[in-house]
Formats: structure tokens, sequence, C-alpha cells
């Protein structure tokens, strides 16, 4: 009796300190922070080099030394054919190879070479950037907990799981059964495999986004090309499989005559309709992850603008600076799973809808 | 009285566009927060009117919440994009 006693209060006090370690994280992102002028903090330069991709993989600033890891980039120019070397090579407007990063104009930030007439021109860049790195180590990440979930049903068949694999038949089954079936109706079976790895691609990208240290950080939904593509992927699911009713209504809705001859109202709104939905699927990802990392690095800045005002403010500054930012990281987690679930929904909700039958 | 606080602002070297961008921003949050203050109320008084339905009331609210966000985020969209051109 005395055993179990002791056994429980041990318990509880490793998680008042586990809590407390976690909370602590988030004093350790400042240490990122790069000064442009002495005495003046760059915000704006701070906030999108975190959220811009990048040639390396900036980790952290160590005694004025910067800690980052450089990239391989991958290029092919049309005079000159494929080159591959690292990105430490091209480290503070180094040429290598005749390559260069471009300071300003149309490329700026980006890789260009001067091609024989002494333009600057891009060449075909097919570098690991850090968004590439890090949708590699999420896509990673995914097809371990997938697999082994896979795996462990076909060793134990008719058992039920407990544990992890408890975990993902829950998430899996709250997918499969809330969201699939009931958006898309009878023909759920050839897109439930693509909702599902949608669902679970968006939630594990938008975490490894908020982790602040070196495997997370890696802005990934909150980069629009990514969330273009799948929009671009719910587009093709929904308009390549659609019933021809669902092109009939499209061009020649029931609407009255008036709106359809001699101008066709209807159809044209119809018609722009099946472009802005998917549109409004990559906003809407890609709007909600990147204003939430920007505010959650804003609020981290403030401590560093108020580092030259005196102590009291810059107390109190990171005082309220911390409180404001485990809030945002909490909302940022709510976020991230809703969007995931929102994005999922909506792609069944239009799949589901483009099967009309007559 | 409109024009004198643009003509202020013009001449500070502000720059319109950053002028329409954060105060665009802050409309879009108004839009925002009275899209998803309405959506609350229903909730709310959806749950009051049936307490054993709240489950699906707040599932609904937590959606339309994230769509009403949606709108709201393509005017800061659009506001970064004046901000930084």
């Amino acid at each position: 009796m005395k055993r179990k006693k002791k056994m429980s209060r041990i318990k509880n006090n490793s998680l008042l300190w586990f809590t407390f370690l976690l909370l602590a994280w988030i004093c350790f992102p400042a240490s990122a922070a790069a000064e442009s002028k002495p005495g003046e903090v760059d915000v704006q330069d701070i906030v999108f080099s975190h959220i811009k991709d990048a040639y390396t993989w900036h980790i952290t600033e160590w005694n004025g030394k910067e800690i980052s890891i450089p990239l391989p980039i991958l290029l092919k120019s049309e005079e000159r054919g494929w080159d591959l070397f690292l990105s430490s090579h091209l480290h503070h407007g180094n040429v290598h190879h005749n390559y260069y990063i471009a300071e300003e104009g149309d490329h700026a930030g980006k890789v260009v070479e001067k091609n024989s007439k002494g333009e600057e021109v891009k060449p075909l860049d097919l570098s690991l950037t850090k968004n590439v790195c890090g949708l590699l180590l999420s896509c990673g990440i995914l097809l371990f907990i997938v697999l082994r979930t896979a795996r462990w049903y076909k060793k134990h068949p008719n058992e039920a799981p407990g544990g992890f694999t408890g975990l993902m038949e829950m998430a899996v089954m709250f997918i499969h059964e809330g969201v699939v079936k009931e958006g898309i109706g009878k023909e759920y079976k050839p897109f439930s495999s693509y909702l599902l790895t949608v669902f679970f691609f968006i939630l594990i990208n938008n975490l490894i986004g908020i982790i602040p240290v070196f495997p997370g950080g890696a802005n990934i939904t909150g980069n629009i090309t990514i969330t273009a593509v799948l929009a671009a992927c719910t587009f093709l699911a929904v308009n390549l499989f659609a019933t021809k009713a669902y092109w009939k209504e499209i061009f020649w809705p029931n609407a009255p005559i008036f709106l359809k001859l001699p101008l066709p109202i209807m159809p044209f709104v119809e018609f722009f309709g099946v472009f802005t939905k998917p549109f409004a699927l990559m906003i809407r990802l890609f709007a909600n992850i990147m204003a939430g990392h920007t505010i959650i690095l804003a609020l981290t800045c403030l401590i560093f603008i108020t580092a030259s005002m005196g102590t009291a403010i810059n107390g109190t500054m990171t005082v309220v600076s911390v409180l404001f930012t485990v809030f945002m990281n909490c909302l940022e987690l709510l976020v991230a799973c809703l969007q995931a679930y929102i994005f999922t929904l909506l792609s069944a909700n239009y799949i589901g809808l483009a099967k009309v039958r007559e | 009285m409109l024009s004198a606080i643009l003509l202020q602002a013009a001449t500070a070297g502000m720059g319109i566009a950053k002028l329409g961008a954060t105060v665009g921003a802050g409309l879009a949050a108004i839009g925002a927060g009275i899209g998803i203050g309405l959506i609350g109320k229903g909730a709310v008084e959806g749950i009051s009117r049936q307490p054993s339905a709240a489950g699906d009331i707040r599932t609904s609210m937590l959606i339309m919440g994230a769509l009403v966000e949606g709108v709201a985020l393509f005017a800061i969209v659009v506001c970064f994009l004046g901000l930084f051109q």
C-alpha cells in the first residue's frame, strides 16, 4: 500500500518536470536570430528567412559562428550540362563553376549563371533545398508509420490493436468512416487511399513545421507550391472521374434560359467554379500555416526588439512573449490538425459532388 | 481628413502600398472576428437548446470556422503581396 503511493507521487512529479521542459523549449528558437545593424533587429529578414526555402539548412548561431547544414545543389545549364556541388561553395556571394546566387532582380536568392551572351540566366534547378529535405523526411516518417501499422494487421489477423497501432486505427477509421464514406458515398473505394494519404501527409508536414529544432522547422505546407500540387491532385481526382451528368450541369445548368442564351453567363460561372474550388483549398492551407509560423516568429523576435530598451521592459516582454508563444503554439497545433481535416473533407465532398447521377 | 492622412503618409516616405496593406490586414481581422463570432453565437445557442447534440454542433462549428477563416486569409495573402512588392 505504501509502495503504491510512492510510485504515484514520483509519476506526478515527472509529469510536472516533463511539462516544464516542454515549455522551456520555447526559449531555444530565440538563439537563431541574427542582427543586421548593431542594435537593430531586422524582424522582416528573420521571419522571411525561416519561412522561405533555402539552399542551406540553418540551425543556429553559436558564439557568432553560423551552424548550418549545406545542402547539395544540382543544376543543368543549357550550355554546360549537369553540375552537382554543395551549397557551401556559394556562401557569401562566392562564384563556383560560374554559378552564383543572384542578389537582386527577377531571380533574387536563386542560383544563376552568366551565359555566353553575358545575360544572367537561371539554369534548371533540381537542388535538394531545405523544403525538399523536409519533404523527404516527412515522407519517410509517413511511410514508416503507415507501413508498420499495415504490417501489424497482417501479422495479427482477428486481433484488436493497442498502443500506437490502436491510435492509427482510430485516426484512419475516423477519416475513412466520417469523411471518405460520408463525402463520396457508394463509390468511395478508389479514392480512399488518396484521401487518407492527403490527410496524413498534410498532418505530418504541419506538425513538423511547428517543431522549432533541427529535423523539424522546414516550412513545407506553408509554401504555396506544395499546396498548389496538393490542390492540383484534388482537381484531377474530381474532374477526371466525374460523370457525364456533372459536365452537363456545368455547361448547360438547370437554370432559366435567359442565363444561358444569348450570353452563357451561368455556364461561364460554373466553369469558373471548377477552378476556384481547388484554388480556395490551396490558399486556405497555405495562408493558415504561413500566418501561424509568421506570428510565432514575430512574437519570438519581440524579445530581441526590446533587448536594447533596458532590463525592465525586456524582462516583461520576455514573459509576455513566451506566454503568447505558448498560446500560439497550442493554436497552431489545433490549426494543423483542423486544416488537414478540412482539406480532406472538402476534397471528399467535391469528389462526391462530381459523381452526379441523373 | 482621409486625404490629409494619405498625404502625410506619402510625404513620410512610407508608401501608399504599405499603408493600404496594413489597413487591409486590420479589416480582414475585423471580418474574421465578426464571422467566427457569429458562428460561435449560433453554435452556443444550438447547444443550449439541445445539449445532447453538442458533439455534432461542435464539429460543424469547427468546420465552418475554418472555412470562414480561409476567406479572411485570402485577404491576408493579398496584403502580404502588397506589403513586400
